[in-house]
């Protein structure tokens, strides 16, 4: 009996899981005590949660930078639009087929952008996005440039339509944090850590470098279809511009940066940041979005482990750890 | 109908001579020291706004204006790397990326407020659109024409001061090994500064060329990186010819594509681009290192 | 007159410590070997006098000046040049041009590429030729060749012999004394303890980042050399 133990689990960490646990429960019954404005307001912040853990998976784990994923944002909302729609099929059964789809569609796409790295991998991924957007602003079947409405979900009445789309997201939100915690627990979530750490040197130890980019890169745009289909179901209509355009990856960057890169909790964090940066300074336009950007830099530059990185590094605070620590038998 | 076509060809060389300006500042900054700055679009933009207030201010022609934007945005360059851009480097990927990314938005943002998202121009309009006719169908128009050879004249100028000149000796010693350059008197970090110098001097010209060819808006940087991004993958990294040649294939494309439907012409750029990544990865003119 | 002298310098990579302490001095015009074996700090005691490890600043002084943490750059302008480990020549440069910008010191001087020619009749054979494109011996004569066109006062030559003929490595050591009777001062760090006692005036050996013996080669018996090499 050796004298020291491997732990995964801090004393942090299962306060913080007592603690979420309470969270939880309150948004879980969030329909019940609030009003439609502030369920809206809550199935975005969902969506935001997803799409940065999603994001934060992809370059703070995986190393891998994509300025691109609103590609599949928009391919999840039409193809949750195109499914419910011209097939037909129950818009709620429309949000998992839309994450399969763009799963679908991310391995090709990962063969190609893949030839391309760093920086240059970066602005592939948005040409990607840019590709996607011109070609349904050109398809008139989808609408064309103006985009066109979820007619399928009028049928539904409001009363059951709003909780239980608000639903879909919670779940998928809490689905999304279980995933990313699970995964880099595993095996290939420590796979991926090497190649972020040093690629060459995963490689050497026989890790299957090229599979592990592909997966985390499908992953993560199966997450994003998911929210398309999630946000624009809660929205009702969709349009190329709006689908494709590079400000969504540009927010969730930000959240991601400013929350802290390279842990589940930043994330987290920095969505609960930028809503409320974004409920308290929306009246200032631009000098909003160029104070976000300027935050970002400056973190970036000062603190590359955000905020959350901040904070864990003071108080060697670990909610979700990942990590293995080796403790003493007492 | 073939002369038409020829006519569309020269046009798209003509505008690829634009792409090819566009990229070679971004080949350069990739060269010299492996950054890609992802606020490079917005940065031509941002000469082009300088240009639309020294017209406005002073009254002066864009391309009397062109000397003093190309030194203001050279100095810009020259302090951004010292103060912000150096400290990216050495640390990984991550860094470059996401502080020029936020650059971008800030930038984006900046021009938003200061001159909102109504559609500007540089005003020269006897120069743009004057143009040399051979025959019926074939119309060379002076300005592109002069765009096209500017943008030839500096990827030439680039490759002598990259091969002849004592300082593009020290500038690819330092793209070969940081570390050992200095052990030879040389500040890496000055050398990465004036580096970026000359290619906010080569966006300032991108930028007031492309304020008079077309008006803009404060969003049309993020197009603009994507142009120069695909002209650099398209021709190959490691030469400034490539580069160029990859501008020209670009702008062939895309004005082909124009011709054969509006709505398609941006697309078939795209696909040229994604048929190059797909069939030849590492571009049409490579230079081998 | 004291050229260089270091006094408890010490070096770190992360959390690692590499030197505990080095006190090491040389005079204008001296010849001074350190030996040791593999990991012993021997490299990165000449990183760290050419400033490409950060030092407290007064524990290098060169020329009595205290220039720790001045940075490799501006120690190369003040004179202090290093032949790196594994030479590190610029593939993207010819042999000439490698030589060329050398002279980025900017310091005046008598070395010109005439004069490194004549010392080394091998690389005017070669100048036009890609810098990788040379046999390890060539690249190890220019790798000098660069470090010499920065009129240096101090040249380091880190570890010179690295992967050549025996033949070869005593060519390039018949050029040491010829530099040494010029005037400069050369610190030559070397496994080939034989060669190192042969060009020094003065040895010391480092082991585990400390200084385990220091002498002339003529106060070192091979067995106290053997003892403070490998700590037996």
């Amino acid at each position: 009996m050796s004298a020291f133990a491997v732990e995964r689990a801090t004393r942090a960490s299962r306060i913080a899981a007592a603690a979420a646990a309470l969270v939880l429960a309150a948004a879980v019954s969030l329909p019940w005590w609030s009003d439609a404005g502030t369920m809206r307001l809550a199935v975005e912040f969902f969506c935001f949660l997803v799409m940065a853990q999603m994001w934060n998976l992809l370059a703070g784990y995986g190393g891998l930078v994509s300025i691109g994923q609103q590609a599949y944002l928009g391919l999840g909302g039409y193809a949750l639009f195109a499914l419910a729609n011209q097939a037909g099929v129950n818009p709620f059964l429309c949000v998992p087929l839309a994450g399969v789809f763009c799963a679908l569609v991310a391995l090709p796409v990962a063969k190609l952008v893949f030839r391309l790295r760093g920086g240059y991998f970066a602005i592939g991924t948005w040409a990607v996005a840019e590709v996607f957007r011109l070609l349904l602003a050109n398809v008139s079947m989808f609408g064309g440039g103006s985009g066109f409405s979820l007619r399928a979900m009028a049928a539904i009445p409001r009363a059951t339509r709003e909780p239980l789309g608000y639903a879909f997201a919670l779940a998928a939100a809490v689905a999304a944090i279980a995933v990313v915690y699970a995964l880099l627990r595993s095996r290939p979530g420590l796979a991926l850590s090497a190649i972020r750490d040093s690629e060459t040197a995963a490689a050497s130890q026989g890790v299957d470098v090229a599979f592990t980019k592909h997966w985390v890169y499908v992953v993560s745009a199966a997450g994003f279809g998911v929210v398309g289909a999630l946000y624009y179901m809660n929205i009702l209509r969709i349009s190329p511009n709006a689908a494709f355009d590079v400000s969504w990856t540009a927010y969730v960057i930000f959240i991601v940066v400013i929350g802290g890169i390279g842990s589940i909790e930043g994330p987290i964090l920095g969505t609960v940041i930028y809503f409320v940066l974004r409920e308290t300074l929306s009246g200032f336009g631009a000098g909003y979005l160029i104070a976000l950007g300027a935050i970002a830099v400056v973190t970036m530059l000062y603190f590359p482990g955000g905020l959350w990185g901040a904070i864990s590094a003071k108080f060697d605070l670990h909610l979700f750890p990942v990590r293995r620590w080796l403790r003493k038998r007492a | 109908m073939f002369l038409e076509w020829t006519n569309t060809v020269l046009q798209g060389v003509l505008l690829g001579g634009l792409y090819g300006l566009f990229a070679m500042g971004l080949s350069l900054i990739w060269g010299v020291m492996r950054l890609v700055n992802i606020a490079h679009g917005d940065f031509i933009l941002l000469a082009a706004y300088v240009a639309l207030v020294f017209g406005q201010v002073a009254g002066l022609h864009p391309l009397a204006a062109l000397p003093l934007v190309a030194i203001a945005m050279a100095a810009l360059g020259y302090a951004l790397q010292r103060a912000v851009l150096n400290r990216t480097l050495g640390k990984g990927l991550l860094p470059p990326l996401l502080v020029t990314f936020g650059l971008s938005v800030v930038v984006q943002n900046l021009l938003l407020q200061g001159f909102s998202a109504d559609s500007q121009a540089l005003r020269a309009e006897a120069l743009t659109t004057a143009s040399l006719r051979l025959g019926e169908s074939i119309a060379i128009g002076w300005f592109p024409l002069g765009v096209f050879l500017v943008a030839l004249a500096m990827g030439l100028g680039l490759q002598l001061l990259f091969s002849r000149t004592a300082f593009g000796r020290v500038l690819r010693a330092t793209s070969d090994d940081p570390e050992t350059v200095q052990l030879v008197g040389v500040d890496h970090k000055r050398t990465y500064a004036l580096a970026m110098a000359i290619a906010f001097a080569l966006m300032a010209a991108a930028g007031v060329f492309l304020g008079m060819r077309t008006s803009f808006t404060p969003t049309d940087g993020p197009a603009n990186l994507l142009f120069a991004f695909e002209a650099v993958v398209i021709g190959g990294l490691g030469s400034f010819w490539g580069t160029f040649a990859g501008g020209v294939i670009l702008g062939v494309a895309q004005t082909a594509g124009f011709r054969l439907d509006p709505g398609w012409g941006l697309l078939v750029g795209h696909f040229v681009f994604l048929g190059v990544l797909l069939f030849r990865p590492e571009g049409l003119f490579p230079k081998t290192r | 007159m004291t050229l260089l002298a270091t006094a408890g310098l010490t070096a770190f990579y992360g959390d690692f410590q590499a030197l505990f302490g080095i006190d090491f001095e040389l005079g204008e015009g001296e010849v001074a070997a350190v030996i040791g074996a593999n990991g012993a700090g021997k490299s990165t005691l000449l990183r760290s006098i050419a400033g490409l490890n950060p030092a407290a600043a007064g524990a290098v002084r060169f020329d009595g000046r205290p220039v720790g943490g001045l940075g490799a750059h501006r120690m190369a302008r003040l004179g202090v040049g290093l032949v790196p480990e594994g030479r590190r020549l610029f593939p993207s440069l010819s042999v000439e041009e490698n030589l060329l910008v050398g002279r980025g010191t900017g310091r005046a001087g008598g070395w010109t590429l005439e004069r490194v020619y004549a010392l080394f009749p091998r690389l005017a054979e070669r100048r036009r030729f890609p810098a990788t494109q040379l046999s390890g011996g060539e690249q190890q004569m220019a790798a000098i060749g660069r470090a010499l066109m920065g009129n240096p006062r101090l040249l380091l030559c880190d570890e010179i012999s690295l992967g050549l003929a025996p033949g070869v490595v005593r060519s390039i050591y018949e050029a040491i004394p010829r530099l040494a009777a010029e005037g400069l001062a050369l610190v030559i760090v070397e496994q080939d303890i034989g060669i190192a006692l042969e060009v020094a005036q003065r040895v010391t050996c480092l082991q585990h980042g400390r200084v385990s013996l220091a002498g002339t080669p003529a106060e070192l018996t091979r067995d106290a050399i053997s003892a403070a090499y490998f700590g037996l």
